[in-house]
């Protein structure tokens, strides 16, 4: 079922990079969370350290979980994967230098915090 | 003086013949360019005539019939107002599972007078393109006596000014938005397949009998009306959905998979775009008449399997993944969308709360397998945050389907992953799509020359399309008014309307 039309039919590219004012769009998981009611999506710009993740973005959007308290970046265990690849970041280099792209989906997982709320 | 002698009325059948059957052969233009979509979508029609009528409704018998249930909706809205009825609805909470359908529901009613017209015209035959045409008079009057009904409650609550700006633009509304705009682009013989078959005759009592059954639990005796008022005209449509289907699988065995596409396709669009109702039906109503999986098990296990069973004889097989899906999420799905509006009720145009002690104890009766174990423990930390004045809403915003353009906030039930979510992605012309679900997924891959153009509302407001790069400039862009429409119903200008209206 290919699309259907009686004339042609432009390919519009609604979320192409262009159109994000130099930034990309990312979107970040934590794995078995569910406090945060979805992944998340963020612009942000290619050159920016991964490092900064873990400084801005994931507090910001995380803090609410019960095991944020928890979560120490030089501590806890974490599994990173960046669009369903195992990969161990340079927290020092860009989201681009570790393979972040357009659209790329960032999971990360922490075993020892699986997202438990309550009992 | 002569008498002419009265001419004998037509009888009932050459009556309707006449009064319908308006059609002719072009004979200077080609028929395909009379008629461009007739081949577009791959379906062969041989026979227009065997299209069945089965209500032989006329105009003149039209008009009469839709005057009277005008007359009698519009006596009973004038004494529902008179009496200040709105202060006998259970509270106040309810008004706002009137305003997600006052934004929600009723535009698409608006946006299927389009397609229905548009249907109208794109088909050959006389009897469909009339039945088509009464359907698109049926939902015209419809969204009319919708907002008639519901502009009551603008008098008194907030969130009913601007829903029709609030249908294009707010990041929820994109669901349904989406949903309308998928259909009535499709070719004549999709929407058919789309409206009247899958949303009305296999799903729309899971919409409008929650409505409206939730409205009398409620008190709301207006939309009870407004509904019944609707009903007698949905009997007509839900046969027009069956008689379109027939039809196109009786003409030739060849349309058979082409409509079984548009009939899964449709299915799980309908039932996506139903998780607002899911929530509706067992969070925003104080007084639920039933749950959303007993509707499920009553709507989708038995009437829905026995429909498709009925329509095997043709070679239509029943969507099992789907429905599977549908099965296993039914005692999640409702406290995960509540949890999706939990967390952004600071970007809506509605309240949410959280249950009351009752009400979680009724969610638990109904959910004994789900509800103490991943939803309560949750709800009880909200309610202990809200309690240190710590109420949360996100400042991050969702990823959302490139397909149903839902948050992808459904977890992973049939894989026995209850609380990860699930997630699918396709490439298309160099670029990533993120789905919520296989069904979606599936829908992406056969057009995906249709979903890179979806305007996802997080990624038109990165892109600087929604009024600013801040909550409250983004919502300006809305209309919807900070502190007063959105954020919790606790502490809300609508508790405080409650309160006066019941002298509290």
């Amino acid at each position: 079922m290919a699309i259907q039309s009686i004339g042609e039919y432009p390919i519009i590219m609604k979320d192409s990079l262009d159109k994000f004012h130099g930034n990309q769009l990312v979107f970040i998981y934590w794995h078995g969370h569910r406090v945060v009611c979805s992944p998340r999506a963020f612009p942000l710009p290619p050159k920016m350290p991964f490092g900064a993740l873990l400084s801005d973005i994931i507090p910001l959007t995380y803090k609410i979980e019960p095991d944020f308290e928890f979560l120490d970046f030089d501590k806890t265990e974490v599994i990173w994967e960046i669009d369903g690849k195992r990969v161990v970041p340079d927290f020092s280099k860009s989201l681009l230098e570790n393979g972040v792209g357009h659209k790329s989906f960032i999971t990360f997982i922490t075993p020892t915090l699986t997202g438990k709320v309550g009992a | 003086m002569s008498v002419e002698p009265r001419k004998k009325r037509l009888n009932k059948k050459d009556a309707y013949k006449y009064m319908t059957r308006l059609g002719w052969d072009p004979t200077y233009q080609k028929e395909e360019d009379v008629f461009p979509y007739l081949e577009m979508e791959g379906l062969k029609i041989h026979d227009w005539e065997a299209w069945e009528d089965p209500f032989r409704m006329t105009m003149d018998s039209y008009w009469k019939l839709q005057a009277e249930k005008d007359k009698k909706l519009y006596s009973i809205i004038d004494a529902f107002a008179q009496n200040n009825a709105q202060k006998n609805i259970s509270d106040a909470r309810y008004v706002n599972a009137l305003k997600l359908f006052l934004t929600g529901v009723t535009p698409l009613e608006y946006k299927v007078v389009q397609g229905f017209s548009h249907a109208a015209r794109a088909f050959k035959g006389e009897g469909a393109a009339i039945a088509c045409q009464m359907q698109a008079i049926d939902e015209l009057r419809h969204f009319q006596t919708q907002v008639h009904t519901m502009s009551h409650y603008n008098k008194y609550f907030d969130g009913f000014h601007d829903y029709s700006t609030m249908h294009d633009r707010v990041w929820y509304l994109s669901v349904p938005k989406s949903f309308g705009d998928d259909a009535s682009t499709a070719g004549p013989f999709e929407y058919l397949t789309a409206i009247s078959f899958s949303f009305e005759f296999v799903l729309t009592s899971l919409l409008f009998v929650p409505f409206m059954s939730g409205a009398a639990y409620n008190g709301d005796m207006a939309t009870v009306t407004f509904g019944f008022s609707a009903q007698s005209d949905e009997s007509r449509h839900m046969t027009l959905g069956l008689s379109a289907i027939k039809f196109m699988l009786e003409q030739d065995a060849q349309n058979v998979p082409i409509v079984q596409k548009w009939m899964d396709k449709w299915l799980w669009r309908g039932y996506r775009m139903l998780g607002l109702v899911a929530m509706m039906m067992d969070y925003m109503l104080p007084n639920s008449p039933t749950s959303w999986a007993e509707a499920v098990e009553l709507y989708i296990e038995q009437n829905c399997m026995a429909l498709y069973k009925d329509l095997e004889k043709y070679g239509i097989k029943i969507p099992e993944k789907l429905v599977n899906t549908i099965v296993a999420e039914k005692g999640h799905l409702s406290h995960q969308v509540w949890n999706i509006f939990y967390n952004h009720t600071n970007a809506a145009a509605f309240h949410t709360w959280m249950p009351d002690e009752q009400k979680m104890n009724w969610l638990s009766e109904k959910y004994p397998d789900t509800f103490d174990k991943y939803y309560r423990p949750m709800f009880e930390r909200y309610i202990a945050l809200e309690k240190k004045g710590e109420r949360f809403y996100s400042e991050v915003l969702p990823l959302v389907c490139q397909t149903c353009q839902i948050p992808l906030g459904f977890t992973d039930i049939e894989g026995g992953n209850p609380h990860v979510y699930t997630h699918n992605t396709s490439e298309y012309n160099g670029e990533i799509f993120h789905t919520c679900s296989d069904g979606c997924k599936e829908i992406f891959e056969a057009q995906p020359e249709k979903y890179v153009q979806a305007w996802l509302p997080p990624h038109q407001i990165f892109q600087g399309n929604c009024g600013g790069a801040t909550i409250p400039e983004v919502l300006n862009w809305y209309k919807i008014e900070l502190g007063v429409d959105n954020m919790d119903y606790v502490g809300s200008p609508d508790e405080a309307m409650w309160n006066k209206l019941k002298n509290k």
